[in-house]
C-alpha cells in the first residue's frame, strides 16, 4: 500500500522497545522541562482565577453573573454546552474508533480520553455554579430522603444529571482500564520507589499474561460498546435541555443531530489544539503524524458539514413554518443587535473551516492549530448565539432585553480553561499521553500472521 | 379597702415618662410606684406582693425590675402597641385580637392636604397594608399607587427620630420651654413676629386650632405652600367667579370627555375616584355595546391621554390658544351662524366641538390641574355654556380652611423674612428650603429669621436651616381629620403609637396654645364634640371613626355665576423655541416621598423609568437635536442651569420639555438622596407650570437610567387585542379570531377535571389606566424587595406584577395601550414541565405554586415561561436587618432569600385564609370574598379574579364575554388570566393620523 507508506500511522524505525522508551521517559524523568513547568504555571494562575471567582460566587450569589430576566442564562450554560461538547471526541476516538478498527487511532486515544475527563470535570462545574442555591445541587439527584420527594423527571434537567454523570463514569472507567496495561509497564520501569509503589497499585497486578490478555480485550469492547451511544446520547440529552423549552430558537428538532455534529466537530478541534503542540513540544510527531493530523481534519470537515447543512435548515425551515415567533427568532440573529456574533460563528464554523477541503491544510500543523481554535470560538458563539440570542427577545417585546457577560462569567470561564490544563499537564506528566501497548501493535514487529515467524 | 379605688392616670402617666430620660425613667417609675393610683392597682392585681412591696425597699426595687418590662408592654415605654385611647378596627372589636388574623381600621391618606379615605390592615397592632375604603367618595374600595406606599413611610429607618435643638437631642419640655419663651415675646406685639408655613390644611380641627391661636396673636400669619397644589383651580377661581372655589366633576355622567392637559385619571386625590367613574362609561358588557368619547390635548404624554379616543399633543402654552378656540366654537355654536374654528387642529376641534354640541349637560372639559389660570377659567366658560354645571361639574366651598395663592402666600412671607418681621417661624410639614421656587430665595431668606422651628417626618433639607427639629408623626400614629375632594370629612384615627417620640401638628399648636398637654385625641374628639353637642355623641363618634367618614360632610353644590369679562383673550406665546413643562413626579409627587423605596422602584408610566427623572422630549425633538436616550444635556432657563439626562417619549409635543419635580434631593435619606437631578432648581414662580425659552446644551457624555421596559412595539403580534367599539358592534368575534386557541382535543392526555374551586383572573384592557397601583399593592401584600436602581438597569427588577405598554402608529401620536401581567397560572404550565426539582408545581385548584424552600435556583422555569412572569432572587434582594422594615412585613407570606424563584401566586395567603374561615363556617366561598391585592385596589376594576367554576361569579362572566382571550394562546398554555380586548370608541368625523 503505498498510501500507507508514504502517510504512515507511525513513522518506520520503531520497535516495541523504543515506542515504550520514548513514552514513558516523558513521565519517569527527574528534570521536568521548562516546556512543561511555564505552561503549568499559566494554567495553575488561570485556577487560581478560578478558585477566587467560584468563591466570590458562592459568597454574593449568582447575580454576579450578567444573568437577568428575559435572559436566565448565558455564559453559564454556553460554557456548560461547550465543555461537554468538546469531550465527546475523546470518546468517538477510543469507542467509536476501536469497534470500527480504526488503528490509526491508537496513538491519539489516551490523551483525547484524558480531555474528555477532564471537560467534563469542567462542564461539570456550571450545573452546581450557575444554580441560585448551589449548596442544593444534590437535590438534582434521585436519593432516597426524609422530604419524601424525587426530582421532577420530566425536566430535561434532570437528564442531563443522569447522562453527564453516566458519560463521566464511563469515560473514566474505559480511560482507567485502558491505562492499565502502560501503569504496569510504568511500575515495572520506575526508579522512583514511591512512584513504584503508586502506579504498582494502579495497575492492579497486571503481569502482562495472555489470560490478562484476553480479559482487557473482552473489557475494552465491552466498555466501547457502552461508550459508543453516550458519544450520541449525551450531547442529545444536553440539547433537549433546549428543544423541551417553547423558546423561538430552542424549539427545533433538529437539535439532537445538529449538537452531537456540533459536538464531535468542537471536539476533534481540541485534539488537535492539544496533539499539535503536544507532539512538537516532546518529539511525538513520529507517531502523531500528518496521517493524524489529516484523519482527524477530516472528520473535522465532515461535521463542519453537517452543521452547515443544520444552520441552513434551521433558517430554512424557521422561514418556512409561517410562525412569527420562529421566523423573528432567526432573523434577529442574523440582524439584530448580536448580528456581530452570528456572523462571526458562520464565518468561524462554515466558511473558513472550508479550508480543510485543501490537503495541504489538512498536513500542515500550523494552519491546523489555526483553523482549530478559529472551530473552538466558532463552537463556543455558536451556543452562545442559541443560548443568549433566542432568549433576549422572545414572545413578548415588552420583555425583551439584552445581556452581556460580565468579569465573572469571564473569569470563571477562564478559570475553567485553567481547571482544565492545569489537569491535562498533571496528566501529562504522570501518565503517559500515548497508550504505549496500543501503539506497539501498530508496528510491523506485532503484524504476527501464521506460519511466519519473525 | 374603705377608701374609693384611685384610678391610675395612664396618659399622665405616659407622658411623664415620654419626658424621661435614662435615670430620670427609673426614677420616674419609683414615683409612679409611689402614687396612690398605682398602689391600689397593685393591691388589687397583686394582693400578696402588695404587702411585701409596700414595707421593703429591697422587695420594692426588685418588683420594679421585673413589672419594668410588663409596664412597657402596658403602654408605657417607647414599643409597639396599640393606642391607649379607643381606636375603632373596621371589622371586629379590639377585644378579639387573634394573632395571625388582621384587623383593618379606618382612616385615610392625606396627600397635600387632601385625604382620600382607606382602611388599613393591621398585624398584631401593625399596619401592613392599605386597602380602599369602600364607603369612601374619593375610594369606593381603590387607592392609588402613592396610598399604598404610605404604610412603607411609617418604617421608613431615615424618619427622624428624636426631636433636636441644633443637632442635639433635647426631650419635649425642652421645646416646649423655648417656644413658650420666645411666644411670650411676642404676646406683647399681639404676634406680629409669628408666622406659620404649613402645606394645604384641610383639617377642621386643625383650622379650629389655627383659629384660636391666631386669635391669641392676631398679628401673626398662617402661610399656606404647596409646590404642587392646586393654585391654579383656586386663583382660576378667583378669577372666573370672584371668590374661590372647589370645582369637582361627575364623570359617571359624562358621555364625551375632554381633557385639557390634565392628568385626572392618575394624578391627584381626585384619580382615584375619576377613573373609577371614567371606566364606568367605558365597560362595554354583553349586550351593553355604549361607551363614552374622550378626547385629550396634552403636552406631557400622560397615560390618561393614552386612554383618549383622540389626543392632540399641544405644547403647554399652546393649550390655552386651543381652549380659546373650542370656548368660541361652543359658545358660537349655538348660535346663528356659527364661527368656524381656524388655525391649526380645525377640523378636530370642530368635530370636537360638534360632539360637545350634541352633549349639552353630559359632557365635560376637564382643565389640567398644572395648567395655568386662563384655561381653568376656559373650561368653566365652556363648561358653563355647555350646561354641564350641577350635572357633570360641581362647585363647592373651598377644602382649604384658608384657601389662599401659595406662591403669593409664600413669597408674602419671603418678604417679611427679608424686612427681618419674622422672629419665630414655625415650618409644620413642609420642605420649602428644597422646593421653594428658585427666584425666591428662599433659603439665604431663612437666617434672617431668629427662631425657627420644623416639624416633618424627616431631618430634611428644611430642617437642616431650622434650629428646632420636631419629628413629625406619621398619619398611622396620630389622630386628625381631612377632607376629601368633595368636602367628605374622615376623621383618622391612628393604628400604632408613633414609633419614634413624633408629635402631630395638633400637638403643636396645642402646646402654643391655653392647652399645652392636649394630646391629639382629645384635640380632634374636642372639635368635633364641640360640632355634635348632645348625648349620643360617644355612639356618633364611635360611628364616624369606624366607618372612616362623617356622614353628609360631602360639601354642598354651590351656584357660581361667571364674571363678565373673566375669559380674557389668550396671551400671545412669548418667545418661540422650546419650552419647559414643570410637573409634579407622578410617584415620588412633589419630593415627599423621594425616600419611600416602593416608589422610587415602581416604573412610571409610559417611560417606566425608575430612580431618576429625566428631561423628557418628543421623538421629532430629539431627532432635530440630536438627542439620544441618556445624553447628558444641560438645560438653560432664564440664566439658571440644571444638568439632567434626556428621555425620549412617544407622544409627547414637539419643542416641548417636560421634568418632573421631587428629585435631585440631598436629605431625603439614603433611599432618595443622589436620585435625579432637581428642576425646582429652574422653577420660577411667575410661570410654576411652563415656560418658553428653554436651551438644551449636550453636555457630551450619558448618565445610564434604568428604565424596565425597552420595547413598546408589538412587531405585529397579537398581544394586546385592540378594536373599535364600532368594530366590536359588527363584528363581536374578532377577537376570538386573533387569539385562536388549540382544541383541547388536540392533546392524547385527558386533561385534568377541576372539581371544587377553580380560581382564575380576567383583566379588562380597556378600563386599565396604567395608575400602577396594583403594582405597589402587590409589593406591600407579598414582601416584594426593593432591589435599587443598578439592579432595575440589569432588568432585575422583582415586581411580580408589571404593567406592560404598548404604542401603536406613528411615534409623535401613537395610540397607547396598558397591559398589567401577572402570573397566568397557565394549565399548561411551560414552567412546571422544566423545573428539575419540582419546585414549580399545580394545585388542584389550577394554581401555579411556587415552592421556595425546593427551588435551587436553575432558571430553566423563568426562561420556559413566555410571558416572563417570573423573578428571580440572583442576590439577597429583601432586607434582613433593617428592624423597623421587617415591622411591615406581611406575616403570611415568606420573605424569599438568595437564589430563589418566585412570582405572582393570585395571593394565595389570602384564598387559604378565606377558605380556612369558610370551612370554620361550613359553606363554600362567595364570589368576591377573595380578592387578589391588585383586584382590591383597581380605581377601574380592571382586575377581577374569582372562582371560574362558579358560574355566576363576576370572573366567569367576565370570561364568557366575546371580548375575552388568552394571551399567546397559540401556545396551548391555557392561562387561567385572560384578557378583555382593549375598545375604542374615535369619532368617525375625525380621521386618524
Amino acid at each position: 500500500m503505498s498510501d500507507e507508506r508514504r502517510n504512515p500511522v507511525i513513522a518506520p524505525g520503531h520497535t516495541f522497545a523504543t515506542v515504550t522508551d520514548k513514552i514513558s521517559a516523558i513521565v519517569l524523568t527527574r528534570k521536568t522541562p521548562t516546556h512543561w513547568l511555564i505552561p503549568f504555571a499559566v494554567a495553575s494562575t488561570l485556577l487560581m482565577v478560578f478558585l477566587w471567582a467560584v468563591t466570590y460566587l458562592f459568597v454574593r450569589g449568582v447575580g454576579i453573573y450578567g444573568v437577568k430576566i428575559p435572559v436566565g442564562w448565558g455564559w453559564d450554560i454556553t460554557n456548560f454546552v461547550w465543555w461537554i461538547g468538546i469531550g465527546h471526541a475523546g470518546t468517538l476516538i477510543s469507542a467509536i474508533l476501536l469497534l470500527l478498527h480504526q488503528t490509526w487511532r491508537n496513538s491519539i486515544n489516551r490523551f483525547a480520553e484524558a480531555m474528555t475527563l477532564f471537560a467534563v470535570a469542567c462542564a461539570g462545574m456550571y450545573p452546581v455554579l450557575h444554580l441560585g442555591r448551589p449548596w442544593l445541587f444534590y437535590w438534582l439527584f434521585p436519593y432516597p430522603n426524609t422530604m419524601g420527594i424525587q426530582p421532577q423527571f420530566r425536566s430535561p434537567l434532570v437528564w442531563d444529571v443522569f447522562a453527564v454523570s453516566t458519560y463521566a463514569t464511563v469515560s473514566l472507567l474505559f480511560w482507567y482500564v485502558g491505562l492499565i496495561p502502560d501503569l504496569a509497564t510504568l511500575r515495572d520501569r520506575a526508579k522512583n520507589h514511591a512512584a513504584r509503589i503508586i502506579y504498582g497499585i494502579l495497575a492492579m497486578g497486571w503481569r502482562g499474561a495472555a489470560s490478562h490478555w484476553q480479559k482487557y480485550e473482552t473489557a475494552s469492547l465491552l466498555l466501547a460498546g457502552i461508550a459508543t451511544p453516550l458519544v450520541i446520547s449525551v450531547h442529545t440529552v444536553v440539547s433537549f435541555d433546549f428543544t423541551v423549552g417553547i423558546v423561538p430558537g430552542w424549539h427545533s428538532t433538529i437539535f439532537p443531530p445538529y449538537f452531537v455534529a456540533g459536538a464531535i466537530y468542537s471536539g476533534f478541534a481540541m485534539v488537535l489544539v492539544l496533539a499539535i503542540p503536544l507532539r512538537a513540544m516532546y518529539g511525538l510527531a513520529d507517531m502523531i503524524t500528518p496521517r493524524h493530523l489529516d484523519n482527524c481534519a477530516k472528520v473535522m470537515l465532515a461535521t463542519a458539514l453537517i452543521v452547515a447543512y443544520s444552520y441552513v435548515f434551521e433558517a430554512f425551515i424557521a422561514w418556512y413554518s409561517g410562525n412569527p415567533f420562529e421566523m423573528y427568532a432567526i432573523w434577529n440573529r442574523m440582524t439584530g443587535p448580536y448580528w456581530p456574533q452570528y456572523w462571526l460563528l458562520i464565518f468561524c464554523n462554515l466558511i473558513f473551516p472550508q479550508v480543510l477541503w485543501l490537503r495541504k491544510i489538512r498536513t500542515s500543523a500550523f494552519w491546523l492549530f489555526i483553523v482549530s481554535i478559529d472551530v473552538l470560538v466558532g463552537m463556543w458563539l455558536e451556543r452562545y448565539v442559541i443560548i443568549v440570542v433566542s432568549l433576549h427577545r422572545d414572545f413578548l417585546p415588552a420583555a425583551w432585553g439584552m445581556y452581556s457577560g460580565s468579569i465573572w462569567d469571564k473569569a470563571t470561564f477562564l478559570g475553567t480553561i485553567g481547571l482544565f490544563f492545569f489537569l491535562f499537564f498533571l496528566f501529562i506528566r504522570s501518565l503517559p499521553v500515548i497508550s504505549i501497548f496500543e501503539v506497539r501493535t501498530l508496528l510491523p514487529e506485532a503484524d504476527v500472521t501464521e506460519g511466519v515467524e519473525k | 379597702m374603705s377608701k374609693p379605688y384611685q384610678y391610675l392616670d395612664l396618659a399622665a402617666v405616659r407622658a411623664h415618662l415620654g419626658s424621661s430620660r435614662g435615670r430620670d425613667y427609673w426614677r420616674s417609675l419609683e414615683e409612679l410606684a409611689e402614687s396612690e393610683g398605682f398602689q391600689d392597682m397593685l393591691e388589687r392585681e397583686f394582693p400578696r406582693q402588695a404587702a411585701e412591696w409596700t414595707n421593703d425597699t429591697a422587695g420594692r426595687r426588685h418588683f420594679l425590675k421585673v413589672m419594668g418590662a410588663s409596664m412597657a408592654l402596658a403602654g408605657l415605654g417607647a414599643c409597639t402597641r396599640q393606642p391607649i385611647e379607643t381606636i375603632m378596627p373596621y371589622v371586629r372589636q379590639p377585644e378579639e385580637v387573634i394573632p395571625g388574623k388582621p384587623l383593618f381600621f379606618a382612616t385615610a391618606v392625606p396627600v397635600a392636604g387632601i385625604a382620600t379615605g382607606v382602611l388599613v390592615e393591621s398585624h398584631m397592632g401593625r399596619p401592613t397594608k392599605v386597602e380602599g375604603n369602600p364607603e369612601h367618595p374619593a375610594s369606593l374600595g381603590a387607592t392609588d399607587a402613592i396610598a399604598q406606599a404610605s404604610v412603607l413611610d411609617l418604617y421608613d429607618p431615615d424618619r427622624s427620630q428624636t426631636l433636636t435643638y441644633l443637632g442635639d437631642i433635647r426631650p419635649w419640655s425642652s421645646f416646649l420651654g423655648a417656644a413658650r419663651e420666645a411666644l411670650n415675646a411676642q404676646i406683647p406685639k399681639g404676634g406680629a413676629g409669628l408666622r406659620f408655613l404649613t402645606g394645604a390644611i384641610t383639617s377642621p380641627s386643625l383650622a379650629d386650632q389655627f383659629r384660636t391661636l391666631l386669635a391669641k396673636y392676631p398679628a401673626a400669619k398662617w402661610h399656606c405652600y404647596e409646590p404642587a397644589g392646586r393654585y391654579a383651580q383656586l386663583a382660576a377661581a378667583r378669577q372666573a367667579f370672584g371668590q374661590p372655589v372647589n370645582t369637582y366633576y361627575r364623570l359617571a355622567s359624562a358621555d364625551v370627555i375632554l381633557a385639557l392637559d390634565s392628568d385626572f385619571l392618575c394624578t391627584g386625590p381626585t384619580s382615584v375616584r375619576y377613573a373609577a367613574d371614567f371606566a364606568s362609561r367605558r365597560s362595554v358588557r354583553g349586550n351593553q355595546i355604549a361607551m363614552s368619547r374622550f378626547y385629550a390635548v396634552e403636552s406631557t404624554a400622560t397615560p390618561t391621554g393614552a386612554k383618549a379616543d383622540h389626543r392632540l399633543p399641544v405644547r403647554a402654552a399652546d393649550v390655552e390658544a386651543f381652549a380659546a378656540a373650542v370656548a368660541s366654537s361652543v359658545a358660537a355654536s349655538g348660535a346663528a351662524g356659527s364661527q368656524t374654528a381656524t388655525g391649526p387642529h380645525a377640523a378636530f376641534i370642530a368635530a370636537l366641538v360638534k360632539d360637545l354640541a350634541q352633549h349639552r349637560g353630559t359632557s365635560v372639559v376637564i382643565p389640567g390641574e398644572y395648567q395655568s389660570t386662563a384655561v381653568h377659567v376656559l373650561a368653566h366658560a365652556i363648561n358653563a355654556a355647555l350646561g354641564n354645571v350641577g350635572k357633570t361639574v360641581v362647585y363647592t366651598d373651598p377644602l382649604d380652611p384658608n384657601p389662599v395663592d401659595d406662591f403669593e402666600s409664600l413669597r408674602e412671607l419671603g418678604q417679611d423674612m427679608d424686612a427681618g418681621k419674622v422672629e419665630m417661624l414655625v415650618i409644620a410639614g413642609g420642605n420649602p428650603v428644597y422646593n421653594a421656587p428658585a427666584d425666591f430665595g428662599f433659603t439665604q431668606r431663612m437666617s434672617k429669621v431668629k427662631l425657627r422651628i420644623h416639624m416633618g417626618l424627616y431631618a430634611d433639607e428644611t430642617s437642616e436651616f431650622c434650629q428646632w427639629h420636631i419629628p413629625e408623626a406619621h398619619f398611622l400614629e396620630t389622630w386628625s381629620d381631612a377632607r376629601a375632594y368633595d368636602g367628605t370629612i374622615t376623621i383618622m384615627q391612628p393604628l400604632i403609637q408613633p414609633l419614634y417620640f413624633g408629635r402631630s401638628v395638633h400637638e403643636m399648636l396645642a402646646a402654643f396654645g391655653e392647652t399645652p398637654s392636649q394630646s391629639p385625641y382629645d384635640i380632634v374628639k374636642g372639635y368635633w364634640n364641640r360640632q355634635h353637642p348632645g348625648a349620643d355623641f360617644e355612639d356618633w363618634w364611635r360611628k364616624a371613626v369606624h366607618d372612616g367618614i362623617v356622614p353628609n360632610t360631602a360639601l354642598p353644590a354651590k351656584t357660581v355665576a361667571l364674571k363678565t369679562g373673566a375669559v380674557t383673550p389668550p396671551r400671545p406665546v412669548e418667545g418661540q423655541g422650546i419650552e419647559i413643562v414643570f410637573r409634579p413626579d407622578p410617584h415620588v409627587f412633589d419630593g415627599r416621598f423621594a425616600n419611600n423605596g416602593w416608589l422610587q422602584e415602581l416604573p412610571k408610566p409610559l417611560t417606566k423609568l425608575t430612580w431618576d427623572n429625566a428631561a423628557l422630549v418628543s421623538p421629532a425633538t430629539a431627532e432635530r437635536l440630536k438627542l439620544q436616550n441618556e445624553d447628558l444635556v444641560d438645560l438653560e432657563y432664564r440664566g439658571r442651569k440644571v444638568r439632567a439626562p434626556i428621555w425620549i417619549l412617544p407622544g409627547h409635543a414637539n419643542d416641548s420639555v417636560t421634568v418632573h419635580l421631587g428629585y435631585g434631593r440631598t436629605r431625603a435619606g439614603r433611599v432618595g438622596n443622589r436620585a435625579g437631578f432637581d428642576a425646582y432648581a429652574l422653577r420660577t414662580s411667575d410661570a410654576p407650570w411652563f415656560g418658553s425659552g428653554l436651551a438644551i446644551r449636550k453636555a457630551g457624555s450619558k448618565f445610564t437610567l434604568a428604565s424596565t421596559q425597552m420595547h413598546y412595539d408589538m412587531m405585529g403580534r397579537q398581544i394586546v387585542i385592540s378594536g373599535t367599539v364600532e368594530e366590536y358592534r359588527k363584528d363581536p368575534h374578532f377577537v376570538k379570531e386573533r387569539a385562536e386557541e388549540p382544541p383541547k382535543e388536540l392533546s392524547l392526555y385527558p386533561g385534568y377535571k377541576y372539581e371544587g374551586y377553580a380560581w382564575g383572573m380576567a383583566i379588562d384592557q380597556t378600563a386599565c389606566v396604567g395608575c400602577n397601583a396594583c403594582v405597589v399593592a402587590c409589593q406591600a401584600e407579598n414582601n416584594i424587595a426593593v432591589v435599587g436602581k443598578d439592579q432595575v438597569q440589569k432588568m432585575r427588577a422583582m415586581h411580580w406584577l408589571r404593567i406592560d405598554t404598548y404604542h401603536k402608529g406613528s411615534p409623535d401620536n401613537p395610540e397607547t395601550y396598558f397591559q398589567p401581567l401577572p402570573c397566568m397560572q397557565c394549565e399548561n404550565a411551560p414552567c412546571e414541565l422544566v423545573c428539575p426539582v419540582q419546585a414549580t408545581s399545580h394545585s388542584s385548584e389550577g394554581l401555579n405554586d411556587m415552592v421556595y424552600n425546593r427551588c435551587v435556583g436553575t432558571r430553566y422555569c423563568a426562561n420556559n415561561c413566555p410571558y416572563k412572569v417570573r423573578r428571580f432572587n440572583f442576590f439577597l434582594y429583601s432586607d434582613w436587618n433593617t428592624p423597623s422594615l421587617k415591622l411591615q412585613r406581611n406575616p403570611d407570606v415568606s420573605v424569599r432569600s438568595r437564589g430563589v424563584m418566585e412570582k405572582c401566586t393570585y395571593c394565595v395567603q389570602r384564598i387559604s385564609e378565606a377558605k380556612i374561615e369558610a370551612e370554620k363556617e361550613d359553606r363554600t366561598l362567595k364570589d368576591g370574598e377573595v380578592q387578589t391585592a391588585c383586584q382590591g385596589v383597581c380605581p377601574t376594576q380592571a382586575i377581577v379574579f374569582g372562582d371560574i367554576n362558579d358560574s355566576s361569579s363576576r370572573v366567569a362572566k367576565l370570561k364568557a364575554e366575546q371580548l375575552n382571550y388568552s394571551l399567546l394562546a397559540e401556545l396551548n398554555t391555557r392561562p387561567r388570566t385572560t384578557y378583555l380586548a382593549a375598545l375604542r370608541n374615535p369619532n368617525p368625523e375625525i380621521e386618524k393620523a
